[in-house]
């Protein structure tokens, strides 16, 4: 009788670092192309849809990036707490506050040319996003509560709080009654880098975060101690890395990264607050996170990645009519096969004969 | 004031039904020392399985049935990659609940703005019709009093039988249990596959019953509810009844305080559940000690037979 | 005990047994025979295989190429339930019994088929007292001692009308009294009958219990032996393949002032099945070794994490250096100059994926390895590289994962660490559990030659002889009370061995 088992590498393999990410995208495709055709689509026309048109034109580039940035920024914020074991579920919540917050400041001034407006509201969006994020520290810290469902509760009282307020106090008076603000002054939006395009400079704040996250990580010594947190709670206990700091610090940073994406995003491409503010990326950004291996250049890669699954969940949408729902069951496919790829990384598989 | 408190008594009840299948299910799945993040995927696959099933004409028994069964194989595949690939168990949760809540999504698409045919309460004579009483303990729809017996059963299962005692220790010390022969792989696979097909039920429960039609992501972080029960049912039985009411209870109050012309916006009303549950998981969760004696020692770490 | 006409006057025969793990040879072409009522011991020190090649017979592991025979029928034992059902009973050295259940559960869990605890619980009872382990059936585990745990888990074996029996260091948790009584029981199981297989590194016990030995070194075996007819040194030799290195102790001359102080100190457990501290008073000075006796459970897990800061207690109850810090968290303590080397290496000690340049950052961070918040790598690597050059640690470099080191390795690497930081207070539990011999010794020297430059160390061990041999003052833990500190030329083990049991005038007054 033959048996699968399992056998640990003595050292990681690093071929597999980079392949399994890719093994992965691959199977991921493989097994999505059955939902393609049950909607009676060509699967391989859909994936050229779906991964080579986006990219064709200067606006698709644009479109592509500008989805990365905040996929980028949030997935570098939360891959800080998953190295420490600090599962932060809730960056959706923690981005739509950051928006709120960031939306207040923008109706207020936005009609009046002031320079520190755009700081300000940078400040601000990270500024919700980390009281967003200080209940589940807080209740961590103090109360051993499962921060996991916790910020997974918060999520949905986030996204009620944005639609009682796009929808009562927020509402913009001329829209109509739709629910959603007034469109922001122009000294509260991010001025695009290029005429006809709608990337902004924004992307130049995921670049530092992406440098920053990489200093954090490899060089300091509270990464350090985040890393042994992650790892071996007794050992880090043991050397006197204080736990209340660890998960302050991981909620902190997310929910700064989560709140400032939502900034970016609300003062950005959408120039306005509404219900529609996150097509899920605080979910997807966890996928990124996993994708890029928690490190820096592999979150970066992620997050291109997920932003032109995006991209092309949306065309796959308008020009073969698939549903929107198609996306998120590709990206789970694609953490389901990553996840298990990685195992390649750390075991090798044998095949032995059972007498 | 009975006219009000009826409803709410009923509503309690039904809102509670699908906390208590998924629940259930998973409370036995953490017995066994694994956590599955991926309850409200498995729950969707189940609600829309159903659903579907029940639209082509199939009778809501073979609707539930199928359910269970869609519940459980999403379920395996989570125990693959925890088990045997050994990966990180709640990574492994959150992808099938991504999973689950894009399939459904996708198979569902269809489905919105049709309903189907509710599944009907149970006439138990007499009974059923008692003032207060009988609507709400005597004329409920069966699936609600099989989420009771099912109940009872589990509890019986863990506190009678061998089978339950093997479940209990694996969760304990998989080591030991492995040392004195016990597969705890298999075990574990069963018990994962057994929280699956509850969570399969809790979907078909609302999308048959609870509002028997589709919407996407119907479940509404239910599965995340039941998971934040089981940790406030110190992981037994009877304290999860006791939980799943009163979250059901939060959950239709705001039905009836919204019709007294109440001045708070009626999303408050809405976190009202979401709220709860966190005020539920700080109680039981201050006393570290408390927390550590009742929780299964090897929840949620990976099982490495070598080691 | 009615087993088929035996092909074979021999119950167990193993021939040419062999097991590689990566890299590794466990057991090397490994032989050995046991015939009925033979107690037969299998010694070698920490390392030689033992613990393999019991893992072989029972299932937990399958070997590589190798026969094991059954009454004299070749068998294939590819899991526990397997060696179960051909009579293999075994007793592990860490038990594999559940604190949440109650005995009898825990014995029923082991037996196949359906559950009549009423009947199970007489069965218990009987057999406990025919053999002298007496036990209550209804108790719930968690409230027995580790020797009353141990009767369990041979009770339990025992049930499954076992004929060939192992014991995996089964003295480990035992006061040498109790160990006798454990003798006695396994001579009757012999008279009956069973074959026993003795794991023990413990040579006297050996002699005195054992008809036959085989010795195995690096996973081979290098002789069989008599025990009652050789001596001590001899099966030592044979185990080690050369005399044991001695152990110098220079005189003993202390400081006047009390580094480390524990005024009473008291503190209810974490754990909710762990040991409470009552009145724990002691003070260990400069250029002194002080070591705290006691079978594991009693106590001493609270007590190291209390002295290390892991876990606080109140004011007053503990000085380092004179300064109150009970209530003060591991860093303060390690500024102060405290430190602690655990009884857990992987997972506390040191991170397993991590290297050795990182685990020696681990708690060498105050040493000038940290410059403005940022990871001085260089200096890191220098000091890991002198950490493994003076304790002579056998690895592939300061960048080799921690896990790839063997448990003698390792711990040396671990007290090179905490003795590389100069400390003035050095707290050690378990200092050469699952070490070989070599390396045992040598640990044992370093603590000696840190003590005689000036530092207090407290070591807490279960090994009483290691105490005896390194140690100028003894204590002895029980249930969470400190019998007061007696000059090692003023103790004796029987006297030792008696306060372990918790007898003595130390712990007669009622707490």
């Amino acid at each position: 009788m033959l048996r699968l088992a399992l056998e640990a590498r003595t050292e990681p393999q690093r071929v597999m670092r980079v392949g399994a990410p890719m093994l992965a995208l691959l199977l991921a495709t493989l097994a999505s192309a059955p939902l393609f055709l049950s909607l009676g689509l060509n699967p391989l026309r859909a994936l050229e849809i779906f991964f080579i048109e986006p990219l064709r034109t200067p606006n698709g580039i644009s479109e592509w990036l500008l989805k990365a940035s905040p996929l980028v920024l949030i997935a570098l914020g939360l891959s800080v707490g998953f190295r420490a074991n600090v599962w932060n579920i809730g960056a959706e919540g923690m981005y739509t506050v950051g928006a709120i917050f960031a939306s207040v400041l923008a109706l207020r001034f936005g009609a009046e040319p002031h320079r520190w407006l755009l700081p300000a509201m940078m400040l601000a969006g990270a500024m919700g996003g980390m009281l967003w994020a200080a209940i589940p520290a807080l209740l961590k810290a103090y109360a051993n509560t499962s921060e996991i469902l916790v910020t997974l509760m918060l999520n949905y009282v986030a996204a009620l709080l944005l639609g009682y307020l796009v929808n009562g106090p927020m509402q913009d008076p001329d829209g109509l009654n739709y629910p959603q603000t007034a469109s922001f002054g122009a000294s509260a939006l991010f001025t695009p880098l290029w005429e006809g395009l709608r990337i902004n400079g924004s992307v130049f704040i995921t670049l530092a975060a992406v440098l920053l996250y990489w200093a954090l990580v490899e060089r300091s010594f509270l990464g350090f101690q985040m890393k042994v947190s992650g790892l071996a709670p007794a050992a880090a206990r043991y050397a006197g890395f204080r736990e209340s700091r660890v998960i302050w610090l991981s909620l902190m940073v997310s929910g700064a990264t989560a709140g400032l994406a939502g900034m970016m995003e609300a003062a950005g491409p959408l120039g306005q607050l509404s219900p529609v503010i996150s097509p899920g990326y605080g979910f997807a950004a966890i996928i990124v996170a996993f994708v890029g291996r928690l490190n820096p250049l592999g979150v970066l890669l992620g997050g291109l990645l997920l932003s032109l699954l995006y991209l092309g969940g949306e065309a796959v949408q308008l020009s073969m009519n698939a549903p929107a729902s198609l996306s998120r069951a590709f990206q789970g496919l694609l953490l389901i096969f990553l996840l298990a790829a990685d195992v390649l990384i750390l075991y090798r598989v044998r095949v032995l004969r059972v007498p | 004031m009975t006219w009000v408190i009826v409803p709410i008594l009923v509503g309690t009840v039904v809102a509670a039904t699908p906390l208590i299948y998924a629940a259930l299910g998973e409370l036995v799945v953490e017995r066994s020392g694994v956590l599955n993040l991926g309850v409200e995927g498995m729950m969707l696959l189940g609600a829309v399985a159903a659903f579907g099933l029940r639209v082509a004409g199939y009778p809501a028994t073979v609707a539930a049935a199928a359910a269970a069964l869609v519940g459980a194989a999403a379920a395996l595949v989570f125990g693959f990659l925890a088990l045997t690939l050994r990966t990180n168990q709640y990574a492994a949760g959150l992808a099938l609940s991504i999973l689950g809540s894009g399939l459904s999504g996708f198979i569902g698409h269809n489905y919105g703005g049709r309903s189907v045919e509710s599944l009907g309460h149970v006439h138990l004579g007499v009974l059923s019709d008692w003032p207060v009483v009988g609507p709400v303990l005597f004329a409920q729809d069966p699936m609600v009093y099989l989420a009771l017996a099912l109940a009872a059963a589990v509890s019986w299962f863990l506190y009678r039988t061998k089978a339950g005692l093997v479940v209990r220790v694996i969760g304990e010390a998989p080591h030991s249990a492995l040392a004195i022969g016990y597969d705890v792989v298999r075990i574990r696979y069963l018990t994962i596959s057994f929280g699956g097909a509850m969570a399969g039920l809790s979907g078909a429960y609302l999308s048959l019953s609870y509002t028997p039609l589709w919407v996407e992501d119907m479940s509404a972080g239910r599965g995340w509810i039941a998971l934040a029960l089981v940790v406030f049912s110190s992981w037994r039985p009877a304290r999860l009844l006791l939980g799943a009411w009163l979250f059901g209870g939060v959950s239709v109050i705001q039905l009836f305080v919204q019709g007294f012309g109440a001045v708070l916006p009626s999303e408050l009303f809405s976190a009202l559940p979401y709220l709860a549950t966190i005020i539920v998981l700080v109680a039981i969760s201050r006393n570290a000690r408390t927390l550590r004696s009742n929780a299964p020692v090897s929840l949620a770490q990976a099982f490495h037979a070598e080691r | 005990m009615s087993a088929p006409a035996p092909a074979s006057r021999f119950t167990l025969e193993l021939r040419a047994i062999t097991k590689r793990y990566a890299g590794t040879l466990a057991n090397d072409s490994v032989s050995l025979r046991v015939a009925p009522g033979e107690v037969h011991a299998v010694i070698g020190e920490n390392g030689a295989g033992k613990s393999t090649l019991m893992k072989i017979i029972y299932g937990a592991v399958q070997a590589d190429a190798g026969e094991i025979r059954w009454h004299g029928r070749p068998a294939n034992i590819p899991n526990p339930a397997a060696a179960r059902r051909l009579g293999i009973g075994m007793v592990y050295q860490h038990f594999s019994l559940f604190d949440s259940v109650s005995v009898v559960e825990n014995i029923a869990l082991a037996l196949p088929g359906a559950f009549d605890l009423r009947r199970l619980a007489a069965e218990v009872s009987e057999l406990g007292n025919r053999y002298g382990l007496p036990v209550e059936p209804h108790r719930p585990l968690h409230q027995l001692s580790v020797g009353e745990r141990q009767r369990v888990e041979i009770l339990r074996c025992l049930l499954q009308r076992p004929q060939l029996m192992i014991l995996d260091e089964p003295t480990s948790v035992l006061t040498p009294q109790a160990a006798q009584r454990l003798f006695e029981v396994l001579r009757r199981l012999a008279t009956d009958g069973c074959s026993i297989l003795y794991i023990s590194h413990k040579l006297d016990e050996i002699r005195e219990l054992c008809d036959n030995a085989t010795v195995l070194r690096a996973g081979r075996v290098v002789g069989s032996a008599k025990p009652r007819d050789v001596s001590s040194a001899e099966l030592a030799r044979l185990m080690m393949g050369a005399s044991p290195p001695p152990v110098h102790r220079d005189p003993y001359s202390r400081d006047p002032v009390a580094r480390l102080s524990l005024r009473r100190l008291s503190r209810a457990p974490d754990d909710p099945f762990g040991t409470a501290l009552r009145d724990v008073s002691l003070e260990v000075h400069g250029g002194e070794i002080v070591g705290i006796a006691g079978v594991s459970g009693n106590g001493q897990t609270e007590l190291v994490s209390v002295l290390s800061g892991e876990r606080t207690c109140a004011s007053a109850m503990l000085m380092l250096d004179g300064a109150d810090v009970g209530a003060r968290p591991v860093s303060a303590r390690r500024e102060l100059g405290l430190a602690f080397v655990p009884e857990e290496r992987l997972g506390r000690g040191a991170v397993p994926l991590l290297s050795l340049a990182d685990n020696a950052l681990l708690t060498g961070h105050g040493r000038d390895l940290v410059r403005r918040g940022f990871i001085a790598r260089s200096r890191v690597a220098r000091f890991a590289g002198d950490i493994i050059e003076r304790f002579g640690v056998k690895c592939s470099g300061a960048a080799a994962p921690a896990q790839t080191l063997s448990g003698g390795n390792l711990q040396k690497f671990i007290m090179g660490r905490e003795i590389s930081l100069q400390p003035r207070v050095l707290v050690v539990a378990q200092p050469t559990w699952g070490v070989d011999v070599a390396a045992a010794a040598f640990l044992r020297q370093q603590l000696i030659d840190l003590s005689r430059s000036g530092a207090a160390v407290l070591v807490v061990s279960e090994e009483l002889d290691e105490l005896f041999e390194i140690c100028d003052r003894i204590a002895v833990l029980f249930q969470g009370r400190l019998s007061p500190p007696s000059a090692r030329a003023d103790c004796r083990i029987e006297e030792v061995g008696l306060l372990m049991a918790g007898v003595g005038p130390a712990f007669d007054a009622a707490a």
